[in-house]
């Protein structure tokens, strides 16, 4: 027995370290997938018996214009979310100076981060309430009629979005903070010589340092744009009319809101948003090992 | 404040032991009358129940309201109290359904109670079994700035034609007729009954809500019809979808409004805002079709006796208790709401005794629950964001129709 584990020591060492580790990511997400996958070809309400309805879920997702909403809200979220990666990076460049004070610039600009997303949307609610909002205060100083932004169908989701923007792009910023301090001067010294400046410098010079940095932002990005699901409950509910809403939010009220319990068909939109997961991030572990590989 | 937390986790705690291992003797009760008002009056009804039956030990679960709704899904089916909380009419099928409600048909037998809730009783049958005891009801209506009306010389509209003069009257005078906030979507549902408990009255109503008639039957169309004569002629409050129904109290409180369709908690509240009852008025929702008889929605609370429940015996005596006329006055006095049981006395308040005496009086068409609880509950969500919808965007008459008909065709 002793010599087998002195033989294999170090094969079976990283298996003994990832154990703990392995069986946590299977027992709570492994296996809850393919029990949403499973539970997505039943119809069953949380209580009764559960029926076996083959794609019968999948079908009516199709013909329900809600879920085409969702699922169309969910692309602008994940488009315009990545606004905060380069807004981001230009507050991170803003501040990446030596003046008087500067600390508590950056942690005026970090601190959208710093509290809780509820109160994002709760800020943001009142900047945009159409009797006393600061934004129709200004609108209409300025001579424009007042617009209830969270009531009208075709704005709604990028007055949301601008909200979730504010944070996401102090988080980016300290992302691109930490990057910069870690850019090679002589680097810059020598692009200097070579009399690059202005963009060409942040293009060829700053940028591809940066890239550690600015694939992390992407991620998160992305991540927290899947994940935008408290400023929905918070700022409109998913309305007016659910033209807010998106797949998190629909699944969540589908299978668990006051007037939902429909676990199948909540499972068959979880499914969905799974696969556009899945192909996001297949997408860029294909990259990171594409570079990797290229060095 | 500490100390009730730590208290309430002590009950709860002491809930999850009495749950599992029940002693004769222990009562456990799940509830959600998390509000300070509805929490203090249930205690006092615990302490007086207590007081009668000295051998009952009486535990009670708080759950917060809203997550009430959730958490009563598992523990009736996982670790069931003995009595739980819920509501009548629609709201209490799936649990009937799945077996997780007991029927008390020797209690309601027992207490005289089919005459004496005789009123409510349509609410609790299921399968012509009787499933749970109303404890309250409050009644809707619409509420109205006395003073500006009187100001105006505007008198209380008993039917349409007189409802519609009364808009013209307020607008002219740069008045708001009704406010309404529908951002989360049930005020609209409350409109929306009424319309149509007064164009089609009580039977098509719960025939629609039940799912019988099609939503592009012509009579709901005469009902949206009402409804876009308010929305065209701009007697809604402006922006209405971005308001919650407290923000929509405000325009009423400073007389940028007049009216407002809605139940009787709102006039706590209103009361707070410097309205009182020489300025805050209460009328019934004006008659649509003549001869209709008038029907309206006061929805009900209601207690349960669970199947999983493990002290039958001291659940039936709490229900029993809870259903007798001195507990009702006594409870209803402190929730400031109406008391189920006909024998029960009403406290002395200009609101309460009006919708009394509407309820009882002026109400022969019927009793609706409220279209979230007569409705299925998809329905019920699907329904209340069209009527919202259509309130914003009246053109779409025809999609939303044909939306709600795809979706009846589906849930029923």
């Amino acid at each position: 027995m002793y010599s087998y584990w002195k033989n294999n020591q170090l094969k079976i060492a990283p298996w003994i370290f990832l154990a703990p580790g392995i069986l946590m990511f299977s027992v709570y997400v492994i296996f809850p997938i393919f029990q949403s996958i499973n539970l997505s070809f039943y119809q069953w309400d949380g209580l009764g018996t559960k029926t076996y309805i083959g794609v019968d879920n999948y079908i009516e997702l199709i013909d329900d214009e809600y879920f085409i909403v969702s699922l169309k809200n969910n692309v602008i979220w994940l488009v315009l979310y990545l606004l905060a990666v380069p807004a981001g990076l230009f507050a991170a460049l803003f501040l990446n100076q030596t003046v008087r004070g500067i600390r508590i610039y950056k942690s005026i600009f970090f601190f959208p981060f710093v509290i809780s997303q509820v109160v994002v949307g709760l800020v943001f609610s009142w900047f945009y309430d159409p009797s006393n909002g600061l934004l129709n205060v200004i609108l209409e100083f300025f001579g424009f009629d007042s617009i209830a932004i969270l009531a009208e169908e075709d704005y709604v989701t990028y007055g949301i979005i601008a909200a979730g923007l504010w944070p996401q792009t102090a988080y980016c910023m300290i992302l691109y903070l930490t990057g910069l301090n870690s850019v090679d001067p002589e680097q810059i010294e020598a692009g200097r010589i070579d009399n690059a400046r202005g963009w060409r410098m942040l293009w060829y010079v700053i940028l591809p340092q940066l890239k550690p940095a600015t694939f992390i932002a992407v991620v998160v990005t992305i991540i927290g744009a899947l994940r935008s699901f408290d400023l929905i409950d918070i700022m409109t509910g998913g309305g007016p009319w659910g033209s807010s809403r998106v797949l998190a939010y629909y699944m969540y009220e589908k299978a668990f809101s006051e007037y939902g319990f429909r676990m199948g068909y909540g499972a068959a939109i979880a499914v969905v948003l799974l696969i556009i997961m899945m192909i996001y991030i297949a997408t860029i572990l294909y990259r990171l090992y594409r570079d990797e590989k290229g060095g | 404040m500490k100390k009730i937390f730590k208290n309430q986790i002590a009950l709860a705690l002491a809930g999850i032991l009495a749950g599992t291992s029940a002693v004769a003797g222990t009562l456990v009760i799940n509830g959600d009358t998390s509000d300070p008002a509805p929490k203090a009056a249930f205690q006092a009804v615990i302490d007086g129940f207590e007081a009668e039956n000295p051998d009952v030990d009486v535990v009670y679960n708080l759950f917060d309201h809203e997550g009430y709704k959730a958490a009563i899904r598992n523990f009736l089916s996982a670790d069931a109290p003995d009595i739980a909380f819920w509501y009548a009419g629609n709201r209490m099928a799936p649990f009937v359904e799945a077996g997780l409600f007991a029927p008390i048909d020797d209690v309601w037998a027992d207490q005289g109670l089919y005459s004496l809730m005789a009123s409510s009783a349509p609410g609790m049958t299921m399968d012509g079994k009787k499933w749970g005891i109303p404890y309250t009801y409050y009644n809707w209506g619409v509420y109205y700035r006395q003073d500006i009306f009187e100001d105006l010389g505007i008198a209380v509209p008993t039917n349409w034609d007189e409802f519609i003069a009364a808009g013209e009257t307020l607008k002219a005078n740069g008045i708001t007729p009704i406010t309404i906030g529908t951002k989360w979507l049930w005020t609209a549902g409350g409109v929306f009954d009424y319309l149509n408990l007064r164009t089609n009255g009580y039977d098509f109503h719960m025939a629609l809500t039940s799912g019988d008639i099609a939503w592009t039957d012509d009579r709901v169309r005469a009902t949206m019809a009402n409804y876009q004569q308010l929305i065209d002629g701009g007697f809604f409050l402006e922006n209405h979808a971005a308001l919650s129904w407290q923000e929509a109290l405000a325009p009423m409180a400073n007389g940028e409004a007049a009216m407002y369709i809605m139940g009787n908690f709102a006039v706590a509240p209103l009361k707070e805002l410097g309205l009182d009852d020489s300025t805050l008025g209460l009328f019934q929702f004006p008659e649509i079709t003549p001869g209709i008889p008038m029907a309206e929605e006061a929805p009900t609370d209601t207690i349960h006796l669970t199947a999983g429940a493990k002290n039958v015996v001291d659940a039936k005596r709490f229900l029993a208790y809870a259903a007798r006329p001195d507990v009702q006055t006594a409870w209803n006095k402190a929730l400031g709401q109406l008391p189920t049981n006909a024998g029960a006395g009403v406290t002395d308040d200009k609101f309460l005794n009006q919708a009394f005496s509407m309820l009882n009086n002026d109400a022969p068409g019927g009793v609706a629950q409220f279209y979230d609880r007569d409705t299925k509950a998809e329905m019920a969500s699907i329904g209340m964001e069209a009527f919202q919808e259509f309130m914003v965007k009246p053109e779409r008459l025809e999609k939303i129709l044909e939306r709600l008909e795809k979706a009846r065709q589906r849930l029923y």
